[in-house]
């Protein structure tokens, strides 16, 4: 929302991936660059998650590129550790590990895979706490917090990696209604930041106050994009105004 | 006519497959240890009970009585105990440390990424979990040498080693089951977190999937320890001195009286259940534990 550069930090070209006999994406474009949000919304079974997970490589995509910072995710080379040190991904379920505090849940990565002094980290840790407004908390078990305690301490475990891109696959769809807020003001927090963020949601209004650029996609392929003001307003595609219809 | 609904006006039927309500008490893993600790504690001493008994019932056949068949046990009970229940003990315990590092490492085999590995440790669990014990423990004494020369040292395996290693075999393969199992109770969800906080698949193993399973393998684990203990006699078949093996040896002493038997043989029952017992409700207490906490 703030300054944008041109620099086109994600590229998805084409994109094609099937799990068996069910094609999922057939073939999805989507420029992403540095700072920008993006949201992904459609209905449910559309491929949105598999997409945002073909860019940090946990799903394989059988057809077109996908370039994350200058790294080709479709490289049979590919250094699938290097490619995650610079992509964090926050999921629905939040799947924060059950045996470590939250204080703990935040250092594990710096300190065991990118190998940064304990005290270093530990400072950088408290002060996500602080960021994810979870001061007081650092050594709570996650079944001592709450959901959305919990998908904020997820997030902040992702940020702890200094990522350049940030994945969000529906981080608010297992939540009442209540604790989306929370969630919600803190990826807000990190857009206007100038964090890259990528997100999959069916929250609408957020989207449309947060998001540079919103994806409606249908029965794997894109069909319809633009940024939210004409978006919302003058959606052409039969497809998306139905669902708009449906969701507003 | 009246409305005809199911499972109101008559019962519901489906040929449907229906998931079974979960209930957390019913391992099936745990069976032996569930039946073990649904026995009262005073059991153990019912057990001996037969021992007072049974030479009044007997009293009639010979001049041989219940003071003298007490007598007698109680002369060789030091004898049994430390050199005949002890070794049950002790191959118990070297056959679970053998069986439990072998089975942890082809466990880890079984979900290995590598398909030969994942194929190889399948199938020596599956062997090893579905053969009758004691055709192991045969084959192991009959296909070991009883010595083996390193440079030029020869080193004698004592029966009991060879016991050792007959009985570690079905353990392993059971452990294999149990580290294996824990490890994809684990829901996916975790691995595919730690994977995209770039975790290498070794630090995903050891540092966040084991420490979260392995309380789950304690009950189980300790299970296997209480069946192998109770298997232990079936090594006095191969000659090996434990105390099935010594309490026939001391009743052939004694000129075998058919008095001696059901003393001798209710001591060696009630010892098992004395040390089994308290295991198997450790087993049945920390399985409710860590039943409710992950």
């Amino acid at each position: 929302m703030t300054s944008k550069s041109t620099e086109v930090i994600v590229s998805i070209k084409d994109v094609h991936k099937s799990f068996g006999e069910l094609e999922v994406l057939k073939g999805v474009s989507i420029d992403v660059r540095k700072g920008e949000v993006i949201c992904i919304i459609g209905p449910s079974g559309s491929g949105k998650s598999t997409l945002i997970r073909c860019i940090n490589a946990l799903n394989d995509i059988q057809g077109g590129s996908i370039n994350v910072c200058g790294i080709d995710v479709t490289d049979p080379k590919l250094q699938k550790l290097e490619l995650r040190k610079r992509v964090g991904m926050v999921f629905q379920q939040y799947n924060l590990f059950p045996h470590k505090t939250a204080l703990e849940n935040i250092m594990m990565a710096p300190t065991l895979v990118l190998n940064e002094d304990k005290e270093t980290v530990r400072k950088r840790a408290f002060a996500l706490m602080q960021k994810v407004r979870l001061e007081g908390k650092e050594n709570a078990y996650p079944g001592e917090l709450s959901g959305g305690q919990q998908q904020r301490v997820a997030i902040a475990r992702s940020l702890a990696m200094n990522p350049d891109v940030m994945l969000f696959d529906e981080v608010t769809a297992a939540l009442d209604p209540e604790t989306v807020k929370e969630v919600l003001v803190t990826i807000k927090d990190l857009a206007q930041e100038g964090m890259t963020c990528i997100l999959v949601t069916h929250e609408m209004g957020f989207a449309r106050e947060v998001a540079d650029h919103i994806y409606f996609t249908d029965n794997g392929v894109i069909v319809e994009h633009g940024p939210p003001k004409t978006f919302f307003t003058k959606a052409k595609d039969p497809r998306t105004k139905e669902f708009l219809s449906q969701i507003l | 006519m009246a409305t005809r609904i199911p499972g109101i006006s008559e019962l519901s039927t489906t040929d449907l497959p229906v998931l079974k309500p979960f209930l957390p008490r019913s391992s099936p893993q745990l069976h032996t240890s569930a039946w073990l600790a649904g026995f009262s504690p005073w059991t153990g001493l019912l057990l001996f009970l037969p021992l007072m008994l049974w030479p009044f019932a007997s009293h009639a056949a010979g001049n041989y009585t219940i003071i003298d068949a007490f007598g007698t046990l109680w002369h060789w009970i030091p004898f049994l105990l430390k050199s005949g229940f002890l070794f049950n003990v002790i191959i118990s315990l070297f056959a679970m440390l053998i069986g439990t590092a072998a089975g942890i490492v082809l466990g880890l085999g079984q979900i290995s990424k590598i398909s030969v590995t994942r194929k190889i440790s399948w199938f020596i669990t599956q062997l090893f979990r579905n053969s009758p014990w004691l055709v192991l423990l045969f084959i192991v004494l009959l296909a070991f040498p009883f010595e083996i020369t390193v440079f030029g040292v020869i080193i004698m395996i004592p029966d009991w080693m060879k016991a050792v290693i007959g009985l570690s075999l079905p353990i392993m393969a059971n452990i294999s089951e149990i580290v294996r199992g824990a490890i994809m109770s684990v829901p996916t969800a975790q691995w595919e977190a730690a994977e995209s906080l770039a975790f290498s698949r070794q630090q995903i193993l050891w540092r966040i999937i084991l420490p979260q399973c392995f309380k789950r393998m304690i009950p189980p684990w300790m299970n296997w320890y209480a069946i192998l203990t109770m298997a232990t006699p079936l090594c006095s078949l191969l000659g090996v001195e434990e105390i099935i093996t010594l309490s026939r040896q001391a009743m052939e002493a004694e000129n075998n009286h058919p008095e001696l038997l059901v003393p001798f043989y209710s001591f060696a029952l009630g010892l098992f259940f004395i040390y089994c017992y308290p295991i198997a409700r450790m087993t049945m207490y920390l399985e409710r534990r860590y039943a409710v906490k992950i």
